[in-house]
């Protein structure tokens, strides 16, 4: 272990951890060491304060009533959807949708969007390291629409081939869905490159941003893309809360997604008027508390600053990279040049699953499976990964924790 | 480490890297496949049935060390076992790793010979389904059953 680490970076990690409750208790008897944060990060003490704030004094439900409680509640609503517009630096707060997490946000773009302006031959293009939450929706939709589903390829460290990219490009490619950063390998995916070279062509560009907007300030009218989708629980904010960005004029054009509550105007059995973005795409009662949530983990978010966040995350991601290249038999799966939270590695012949319930042992959190990335398990030929993902709360400690827990893994191996 | 030395015993280990009974049985008469979604295993079993006994079997697949061993056990403890015989040695085994009376599962382990080894995985609930997707697989091809065998 190192012994003297108060400051890491440009981070005080030994405050921010104090900021999280979870971290002031041992887990099964252990120091927490937190690696899991690209599956779900764990929460400040302010957004768990903020949720609870909501329901001591501040709830009602939104839009609807004409007395103060609910009046203050609609604030606090729409407050963090300005929070969010601030965030991503949307144009207008009408471009930001509520809705339960990253994946309805594909899933709705896929079913509004795609449905509606995607037919037979139409071509979708993804890239060989998605998350299944931006493939599945597309097979649906070429299942009900018999549009094409094409696949950019990676190349050994988990890059993105930009030139076999622009190849897919083609005249019946109405629209490019991928990942801001790889959830399974950390790639960095070349963004501003894509959406420019699916601009010149005029075809509209989704970012999946789920592991890139807690590691990296997103400027959606910087980046031009179309879409933007993320959840908040990766944000340090509540489950059960994410963000769908999308152009005025996109989400104008697409019809409602589900119907019911808030998102009509007027209803009459003969004919309903559908509400104002972007309410047209957030039917029946919203996470109120978990929306007003995701603001407060914007503010902390935002009070630590990217700046210091970037910094400190170079420093911790290339400190791990070379211990764990000192391990015998373990072996890197993707090593991009630009890479952003996540490690992915496999450790001689042991099963990911061995690995994870070793290191659990000593009170380690791992992912260890196919981290919803099935296609870049193949892709790398192999079955699993153990993939350790770092958060602002994550010290060098962390780090040696888990080589340690490592070489506990070779020792009980026999490596 | 003791909890961890019992769950990864050195018969596991061996078991793992030389897997008993591995690879294909083209003329066998039952088979199914199992899988564990959430890591990722796969197994394939095959079976040659003798009237009520199994004359045969052999397993192929990648996964964890715990289901591996697990498989590979498994094909040298049913082998010439008839099908009541191999139910309930299921039976015996999914007890000894899952119920919460300590001393049933002692006895149930304590009836299982060499699959006794096992035992250690008690300690960690999220691993029983490990040990025990090869039982199910089993289970699956002798009820002959069509679709792969899950364990989520």
């Amino acid at each position: 272990m190192t012994a003297m680490q108060p400051r890491s970076g440009g981070l005080d990690v030994a405050r921010i951890r104090r900021d999280f409750p979870i971290f002031a208790r041992p887990v099964q008897g252990k120091r927490l060491v937190f690696l899991d944060s690209a599956a779900s990060a764990q929460k400040p003490r302010s957004v768990i304060d903020a949720e609870r704030h909501v329901y001591e004094a501040e709830y009602a439900n939104v839009h609807r009533g004409v007395y103060w409680l609910s009046q203050r509640a609609t604030e606090a609503y729409e407050g963090a959807r300005e929070k969010v517009r601030e965030f991503l630096n949307a144009a207008a707060a009408r471009e930001i949708v509520f809705l339960r997490g990253a994946t309805e946000g594909i899933n709705l773009v896929a079913q509004t969007y795609g449905r509606r302006f995607l037919g037979p031959g139409d071509e979708v293009v993804v890239t060989q390291v998605e998350h299944h939450s931006n493939i599945v929706p597309w097979q649906m939709l070429r299942e009900e629409k018999g549009i094409v589903l094409k696949v950019a390829p990676v190349d050994d460290s988990g890059e993105l081939d930009l030139e076999a990219f622009e190849r897919l490009l083609g005249p019946r490619t109405k629209l490019v869905s991928i990942a801001h950063v790889a959830n399974a390998l950390g790639s960095v995916m070349p963004v501003e490159e894509v959406i420019r070279l699916a601009k010149t062509r005029g075809i509209a560009v989704l970012l999946d941003g789920c592991q890139a907007v807690p590691h990296m300030p997103v400027d959606v009218r910087g980046l031009d893309c179309d879409f933007y989708v993320f959840s908040g629980h990766k944000l340090y904010g509540p489950t059960g809360i994410g963000v769908l960005y999308g152009r005025a004029h996109l989400l104008q054009a697409m019809p409602p997604w589900q119907g019911g509550g808030d998102m009509i105007r007027s209803v009459t059995f003969e004919k309903t008027e559908y509400n104002e973005l972007p309410w047209k795409f957030e039917a029946g009662t919203p996470n109120i508390a978990g929306t007003i949530g995701l603001g407060a983990a914007i503010d902390y978010v935002r009070s630590i600053g990217y700046e210091a966040i970037q910094v400190q995350e170079r420093e911790i991601l290339a400190y791990a990279v070379r211990e764990l290249a000192k391990i015998n038999s373990l072996r890197l799966i993707g090593q991009p040049r630009h890479r952003s939270g996540v490690i992915s590695f496999a450790l001689g012949g042991v099963h990911p699953h061995d690995v994870g319930t070793i290191l659990d042992h000593d009170g380690i959190c791992v992912r260890a499976g196919h981290h919803c990335a099935q296609p870049t398990m193949d892709r790398f030929g192999v079955p699993a990964t153990v993939r350790a993902s770092f958060g602002i709360y994550n010290d060098r400690d962390d780090v040696d924790a888990l080589v340690a827990g490592l070489r506990k893994v070779q020792e009980v191996f026999g490596l | 480490m003791n909890e961890l030395r019992d769950l990864y015993q050195e018969v596991i280990l061996d078991h793992y890297r030389h897997p008993r009974n591995f690879g294909p049985l083209p003329e066998a008469s039952h088979h199914a496949e199992g899988h564990n979604p959430v890591c990722g295993d796969r197994l394939t079993l095959f079976l040659i049935m003798e009237g009520d006994r199994v004359a045969d079997v052999k397993f192929e697949g990648a996964g964890c060390a715990i289901s591996t061993a697990s498989a590979s056990l498994m094909t040298e403890a049913i082998k010439g076992k008839s099908e009541a015989e191999v139910r309930a040695l299921f039976e015996h085994f999914h007890t000894g790793l899952t119920t919460p009376d300590e001393a049933a599962a002692t006895e149930a382990l304590a009836d299982l010979d060499k699959l006794a080894v096992l035992g250690g995985v008690r300690a960690f609930p999220i691993r029983v389904k490990c040990a025990t997707l090869p039982w199910r697989t089993l289970a699956a091809a002798l009820d002959r059953a069509q679709a792969p065998v899950q364990t989520e």
